[in-house]
Formats: structure tokens, C-alpha cells, sequence
């Protein structure tokens, strides 16, 4: 079954086409990671699919119905969650209460402190919970957005360069993490590493100039020689 | 002990204290006193909106003003009674919020700051022009037979002391607990990163103006109590001043914090009391105050506290 669909989806500002005309479809428990170089319009792209950003045209569903009219809080209550590229958490709030935050839209009382420590150990932070979110490395305040996005329980994930800044061993935790994921949510990854998109992705959408350049398992497009030659550099060892 | 015991031991003991302190004040600080619990009630109101959900307005006289006008006008034209005029006075002001968010919640920021001034002085000139109800600058007295709520003759001293605490208690704790509850939580979180909370599913228009309908309402409640209390309702309580002082008290108490306003208004009102009696250059002193706290408590003092000290401080 198709989640998320978007039509003929397009931004432009003064007269920059970020975005012109972008089809995707991203089908149930599926991991889509969506690549390309910097200015390809990936995040203004995400940001259409989760409101953050109104599109100029063409439309997007999400589970069967049309959500291009519906303000960003209430497409997240639908079931998205979606993690900043530039790291937004509450700096002066503890990070127990970052994460509460994201839990009680729809969980009360003791269930909100079940779902907070769970959401933290899941990404390695349960040591970490008193303290303020704003004292966290770079790197931690990366997994303190993927635990907050978590404690949603989204059927639709976005995440937006979420292993940018993080070490090698949180990279593979984080990999570990989305094949866990994987099937019971849907994720949309916008990704530079390409050694994380090659082994979490099932399918891969290349975005260059706004449009979508191709499309395929990682496999494939690992192989499209000019997907190869334009983003991943020739010879990638990935 | 858990910090949900602290809170409350602080809290509670602040209530008793006062409480304590009607029985052994001197008449001029029992009077004052009861004064400070209501203006700091006012600013209890203020510190929702400004203090937890970071939201500066410079157009809270409206509120106050609407709750004393909302009291005092039907009191003293209709003869409503007094706990019906109070009510009428809440709900002018809780009335007044409501819209005015719906209007000034459309901005942010400065401009946010320069509408809800500009709706106040516009509060401010129609007291004024309808003079013959308001009796303008000049304002009209209530009549001590008039101040009488269950009974109680809330122009003696004593009743007015107890009145008084008794406004102040259910504002803190109402205060207290909206910090506390999920609502107040996400206003705060509303504060520290708007962008973030509208993209964890919440609608952060809504909270905001519900953050100014109870900021407004609080704000009434004190000025209704405040005209009843002393007996007086007149234009000045609408002026700009009566935006600016309830800012100040919060910002010299702690802004976002429950117990902030009152340590503010008690501070400026004795500050501006004590040095009256030296000099006629009085805000000077209070000028000099004020630039001395913003240099070494910028959090205000309870703020300070909270950094230093006592970091379960709501």
C-alpha cells in the first residue's frame, strides 16, 4: 500500500525552481532514502510532505487521503514525525523533557515516562536523561532529535541528515537502528553517507536540480553510471 | 526529597508566612502589604504570558482595567452586587484577551509588542471618552456599603488583608499548576522553540491563545479585586504605566518562574517606598536599581536563584 504520494509537487522562490514537479511514492514499512547534491531541493522537498513548506503546486497524500491543505501540527498528528536538519531541540529544557514533549500528544501520566526511557535507550542516550539538552556534543543532540521523533511512534518517519556529525560507532548503532525500524515504520531518509543509504535503503530516489533523476534499489542505482559520475564520485568505495 | 515536595514546602510556606505576617505587621506595611498581593497577582497574570510562553505584550493595563471597569461600572451604575461584579469584571477581561489574541497573536515579536500597545491605549482613550460613565482621570470612589462580598466588609483593614492573600493564593497556585500540567509544559516549550513544537504535532496557535485568555483573566481578576479592595477605579489603572510596572516586576522577580512576580513587586514597591523617604529623586534610585540587577541577575532575582541554587525552581 502506498503511504505518502506526491503529484507534480513544486516550489519555487522568486523565481528559483527548487522543486519542479516531483512524483514520489513511498509504500507502506518501506525505507526510501532520497540523495542528490546540495541545492537538489531534498529538504525543501520534505518540507512540502510535512508542512513546513507550502508547495507552489501539485499536491500530497498521505495513507489515502489528500493532506496538501492541512497545516504542518496537524499532518504530524496524522502520523509523521520529522527530525531538523539543523539540529532544533530544547537547549534549555532537560532532555528527558525534549523527549516527554514528543510523547504526550498522545500518551498521559507514568506512560509518558515509559515511552521517554524507552525512546532514549533505543538511541543511547538513556544515560544522558537529566541533563540539559542544550549541554549535549553535536552528536548526541543528533540522536536526542531521533529519540524525540521515536517517542512519536510515527508511521511516517522523515529524517533529515540524521547521521551528520555523529561517530562511526553511533553511525552503526543508527544503521542497526532503522533496519529494526524498518517494516513496522516508514522512512524517508534524506542521506549524504552513502555506506547508510547502500545498507538501510530498499529503494533509492536521486534528486538533482528539483526534478528526480532516477529512481531504484540501491543496487541499481549504485551501478547507473550517471548517478555514479555526477554524486557519488567515480570509483565510491561505498 | 523529591522536588515536587520542594516546590511545594516553598510555595506553601510563602502562603503561610504571609498569612502569619497579618497577625504581627505594623498598620502601614499590613496595608501595603495587601496592596503588593494584588498588584503581584496582576503580574502573576503578566509572567503566563510573558514568562512561560515568551510572549512581550506591552498591553496588559487593558485587562487590568477591563477587570476593575468590568467590577466597578455595574457596581456603581447598576448596584450589582460585589461577588457579581467581580465576576463581570473577570469575564470582561478574560472576554477582551480572547479577542484581542485572535488579533495579535497574528504577529510576532515587536510587532506583537507594538499591537497589543496600541489596542491598550485605545482601551485607555474610550475610558476617557465616555467620562461620564467613567468619570475619567479623575475615576469615581465605590461606596464602603457597596464593598461588601458574603457578608464581609472588605473595606476594614483585616478583611482586606485576608481578601487579598486569599487572591494572591489562588493565583499562585493556579499559576503552579498550569506550569505543572501538559498545557503549561508546551508553553513553555512554545518559549524556548516555537518551530520545534508545531513540528511534534502540536497547534501552537491554540496554546498561545490560551496562554493570553488565562494571562488575561488573571490579570482582571487582580484589577477587579484591586478596585474593590482600595475602593477606587479611575483611568490611570488603564494607562501605559500599568503595562510597563507589571513587565518590571517580573523581569526584578524572575520571569518564568511562580514565585518571581511577588519577589518583584514587593521589591520595587519597598524599593520606591524606602527611597521616597530619602529623596525626591526617587526613580532614580529605582532607576539605578534596576540597571544594577539587569547587570548581575539578568534572570531577575528568583531566576538568579534558580541558575545558582535551587535548579527545581518552576
Amino acid at each position: 500500500m502506498t503511504l505518502l504520494e506526491t503529484r507534480g509537487l513544486s516550489k519555487h522562490f522568486a523565481g528559483l525552481q527548487a522543486v519542479a514537479g516531483v512524483d514520489l511514492a513511498v509504500t507502506e514499512g518501506e525505507v526510501r532514502a532520497l540523495i542528490g547534491p546540495n541545492g537538489a531541493g531534498k529538504t525543501t522537498l520534505v518540507g512540502m510532505i510535512c508542512g513546513r513548506i507550502a508547495p507552489s503546486g501539485g499536491s500530497v497524500r498521505f495513507d489515502g487521503r489528500d493532506i496538501t491543505a492541512l497545516p504542518a501540527h496537524r499532518r504530524i498528528r496524522r502520523g509523521m514525525a520529522y527530525t531538523f536538519q539543523i539540529t532544533s531541540v530544547f537547549a534549555r529544557l532537560p532532555v528527558a523533557e525534549n523527549v516527554a514533549l514528543a510523547a504526550r500528544r498522545h500518551r498521559r501520566g507514568a506512560d509518558v515516562d515509559l515511552a521517554v526511557h524507552a525512546a532514549l535507550d533505543r538511541v543511547g542516550l538513556g544515560a544522558h536523561i537529566d541533563r540539559e539538552a542544550g549541554d549535549l556534543s553535536y552528536g548526541h543532540q543528533r540522536l536526542l532529535e531521533l529519540a524525540m521523533a521515536l517517542a512519536q511512534e510515527p508511521r511516517l518517519l522523515i529524517l533529515d541528515e540524521p547521521t551528520q556529525g555523529l561517530s562511526e560507532a553511533e553511525i552503526a548503532a543508527f544503521k542497526a537502528l532503522v533496519r529494526e525500524l524498518a517494516g513496522t515504520t516508514t522512512i524517508l531518509l534524506i542521506e549524504h553517507n552513502m555506506s547508510v543509504v547502500m545498507e538501510t535503503a530498499d529503494r533509492v530516489t536521486v534528486l538533482d536540480l528539483g526534478t528526480v533523476l532516477a529512481e531504484g534499489t540501491p543496487r541499481e542505482i549504485h551501478g547507473n553510471a550517471a548517478v555514479q559520475a555526477a554524486y557519488l564520485g567515480t570509483g565510491a568505495d561505498a | 526529597m523529591s522536588d515536587g515536595r520542594k516546590v511545594l514546602l516553598l510555595h506553601g510556606g510563602l502562603l503561610a508566612g504571609l498569612f502569619a505576617l497579618h497577625f504581627v505587621l505594623p498598620a502601614y506595611h499590613h496595608g501595603n502589604l495587601a496592596r503588593i498581593m494584588v498588584l503581584a497577582s496582576y503580574a502573576v497574570g503578566y509572567n503566563v504570558l510573558f514568562g512561560y510562553t515568551g510572549l512581550l505584550s506591552l498591553g496588559h493595563a487593558l485587562f487590568f482595567a477591563a477587570g476593575m471597569y468590568g467590577m466597578a461600572l455595574p457596581l456603581h451604575h447598576l448596584g450589582l452586587p460585589a461577588g457579581w461584579a467581580l465576576l463581570t469584571g473577570l469575564g470582561a477581561g478574560a472576554g477582551l484577551a480572547a479577542l484581542l489574541a485572535l488579533l495579535a497573536l497574528r504577529t510576532t515579536g515587536v510587532a506583537f509588542l507594538i499591537v497589543t500597545l496600541m489596542f491598550a491605549q485605545a482601551g485607555h482613550l474610550t475610558i476617557l471618552y465616555f467620562g461620564e460613565v467613567t468619570r475619567g482621570d479623575e475615576g469615581f470612589v465605590i461606596d464602603a456599603a457597596q464593598r461588601v462580598l458574603w457578608g464581609i466588609d472588605l473595606s476594614a483593614p483585616d478583611a482586606r488583608y485576608l481578601a487579598a492573600l486569599a487572591l494572591f493564593a489562588a493565583s499562585l497556585l493556579a499559576c503552579l499548576a498550569l506550569v505543572r500540567a501538559p498545557f503549561g509544559k508546551t508553553l513553555i516549550a512554545v518559549r524556548e522553540n516555537e518551530e520545534r513544537v508545531r513540528m511534534l504535532g502540536y497547534d501552537t496557535h491554540l496554546h498561545k491563545w490560551g496562554a493570553m485568555v488565562i494571562s488575561g483573566a488573571l490579570s482582571a481578576a487582580a484589577g477587579a479585586a484591586y478596585g474593590l479592595l482600595f475602593g477606587y477605579a479611575g483611568a490611570t489603572f488603564g494607562s501605559v504605566q500599568y503595562s510597563i510596572l507589571p513587565l518590571l516586576w517580573v523581569l526584578l522577580g524572575g520571569a518564568g518562574t511562580v514565585i518571581g512576580p511577588f519577589i518583584g513587586t514587593l521589591f520595587m514597591f519597598y524599593l520606591i517606598d524606602l527611597s521616597s523617604d530619602l529623596t525626591t529623586a526617587y526613580m532614580l534610585v529605582a532607576g539605578v536599581a534596576l540597571i544594577a540587577l539587569t547587570l548581575f541577575a539578568p534572570q531577575g532575582l528568583a531566576g538568579e536563584v534558580r541558575r545558582r541554587l535551587w535548579r527545581w525552581l518552576p
